[in-house]
């Protein structure tokens, strides 16, 4: 085992791994990397199993010191990351001499990018999973985002460097998407039709409210469709899936994301396809979406198409 | 069963409805349902929702589609009128009404033209069932309230609502397990904490489940503070 000293913090940063599924009984959201397939990259490029914990670090970075070196891989957006003053290449494993400090800036490309250690992150797992659900204060690091002064350990290595690096078509292919695909929501026919088509005929703007449970969106306003179903005149909440886009009575969509809540009672007009989903979480506040309705069948085959293949 | 309706929310994510309307028939079948479900569970499902009259259904694209899950399901329907749910546990909940950890009783009382303790006497008489646990981790939704004590939530939600309020909302009510914002109505505050992360894994971390029986119990101010350094 080996120390990370956290030098600076950065603006948000916390513990993540791939999340915790099956708790929707209790209430329990996965959480999880926002950007999941980043992840992944990064614990491929060490060596590490797909679960292994990172630090998920969002539009500023951190600077960290290792005492007795690591072996580590940065990946997701650029950051302007160096390391004792040297620029480091992103999706790229790389070895840290003991006592260097890797210093990682500000964006920019997308809202986050994912520090990933050999041998993960040891953090005591909460659901089986060492992902922070910052709301909550639960999972990761105290359940909480880094602060200055913080120690964090990480888990057993064989130890052994192997350069290892992301093929250049690859990362293309991993471009966040600034059209994101989706399929109807469960009340999409709620809507009238002269909404839905200023819905996806209009362009949004993610806004500084945006945050790991959720993006809210600033654009054409969505008329208020009417309720066939009352419960003391609202819609009777039901369970709401990961990317689902909420319309709340103010007519501005929310896209659900990781640290979601489980169930809601707003009219969900679209959800985000899972393939899709890695790009909501680079997403920074003031990007422009907009969003293009594809038929169910597409789904799963861009999902097959977008999963990372075994390096 | 006739009255379940199949809808995609989304492209891993399949909605079981039983009816449009929260009735107890409705919420004995999610419950059936979700039992079935976890004491038979199917390969490639990785998360269930439950909600009043709906079960939210998540798998793995890359396993299971909307059509595969239905012919899956149907034979699960079918036996859910024989699924037998275990008997309902009681929980009672201590409760401080008013004041500071109360900021809406007077209110509420107003609207309803009720003194104060005639709130409290409604909210703490009636038993409540659990329907499912949402939102966040640990926050049950009880109901139903006495239809006296129906009221709209708050038109401009809190910023903060203290871990342990109960609050009521259209004829629910709940305890916030955490410092969350908030648009229901703050009766009260209970000592009890309502989700415990650091008990162990195995162990169950939230002091409700779905299918329990709540009463609220009224409490002193002087008792929340002893319960609550405890």
């Amino acid at each position: 085992m080996t120390e990370i000293h956290v030098k600076l913090p950065g603006l948000l940063t916390t513990v993540q791994d791939l999340g915790r599924e099956g708790f929707g009984p209790i209430g329990v959201s996965p959480s999880g990397a926002a950007d999941p397939v980043s992840l992944r990259l990064g614990n491929r490029l060490l060596g590490n199993p797909d679960t292994s914990a990172a630090l998920e670090m969002t539009l500023l970075g951190g600077t960290f010191l290792f005492p007795q070196g690591a072996v580590v891989a940065l990946t997701g957006s650029d950051f302007g990351a160096t390391l004792d003053g040297v620029p480091v290449e992103l999706w790229t494993s790389v070895e840290v001499s003991p006592g260097q400090i890797l210093r990682v800036r500000d964006t920019r490309s997308g809202a986050r990018c994912y520090l990933c250690v050999q041998g993960g992150i040891a953090v005591q797992p909460f659901l089986g999973s060492a992902s922070t659900h910052i709301l909550s204060g639960l999972g990761g690091f105290e359940g909480r985002a880094l602060r200055k002064g913080d120690v964090l350990n990480n888990g057993p290595t064989e130890g052994s460097f192997r350069k290892r690096k992301l093929a250049e078509q690859a990362r293309e292919r991993l471009a966040p998407r600034q059209i994101l695909r989706v399929t109807p929501g469960p009340q999409a026919l709620w809507f009238p039709e002269s909404s839905r088509q200023l819905f996806y005929g209009s362009r949004y703007r993610v806004t500084e409210e945006s945050n790991r449970m959720g993006l809210r969106l600033v654009g054409p306003h969505l008329q208020g469709p009417p309720i066939p179903t009352s419960f003391a005149g609202e819609m009777v909440t039901e369970g709401v899936s990961l990317g689902a886009i909420q319309v709340p009575h103010g007519g501005l969509p929310i896209i659900l994301f990781v640290e979601q809540q489980t169930t809601g009672g707003y009219r969900k007009i679209a959800n985000v396809i899972s393939a899709d989903l890695p790009s909501l979480g680079q997403l920074r506040p003031r990007d422009e979406i907009r969003f293009e309705l594809v038929g169910w069948e597409a789904c799963c085959a861009s999902r097959r198409r977008c999963w990372p293949p075994r390096s | 069963m006739s009255d379940v309706r199949f809808q995609p929310a989304s492209d891993q994510s399949l909605l079981v409805y039983f009816g449009q309307h929260i009735t107890l028939e409705a919420h004995q079948h999610v419950m059936q349902l979700l039992r079935l479900l976890e004491s038979e569970p199917i390969a490639g499902i990785r998360n269930l929702h439950p909600a009043y009259c709906s079960l939210l259904i998540k798998f793995d694209v890359l396993k299971l589609g909307h059509d595969d899950l239905e012919a899956i399901l149907r034979p699960y329907l079918d036996r859910l009128e024989a699924v037998c749910l275990p008997e309902a546990r009681n929980i009672e909940i201590p409760v401080c009404y008013g004041g500071e950890h109360g900021p809406d009783l007077n209110e509420v009382a107003e609207m309803h033209g009720m003194t104060p303790a005639q709130v409290i006497e409604l909210h703490a008489s009636a038993m409540y069932e659990v329907y499912f646990l949402g939102f966040v981790p640990g926050f049950a939704y009880l109901g139903e309230l006495p239809a006296a004590l129906v009221t709209p939530r708050l038109t401009t939600p809190r910023r903060r609502v203290p871990a342990g309020s109960v609050g009521i909302a259209g004829s629910q009510t709940a305890v916030y397990p955490f410092a969350t914002p908030g648009g229901w109505r703050l009766l009260g505050r209970t000592p009890l904490q309502m989700f415990r992360p650091d008990c162990g894994d195995t162990s169950p971390k939230s002091l409700l489940s779905i299918g329990d029986r709540v009463r609220f119990q009224p409490i002193s101010r002087e008792r929340f503070a002893a319960l609550d350094k405890a």
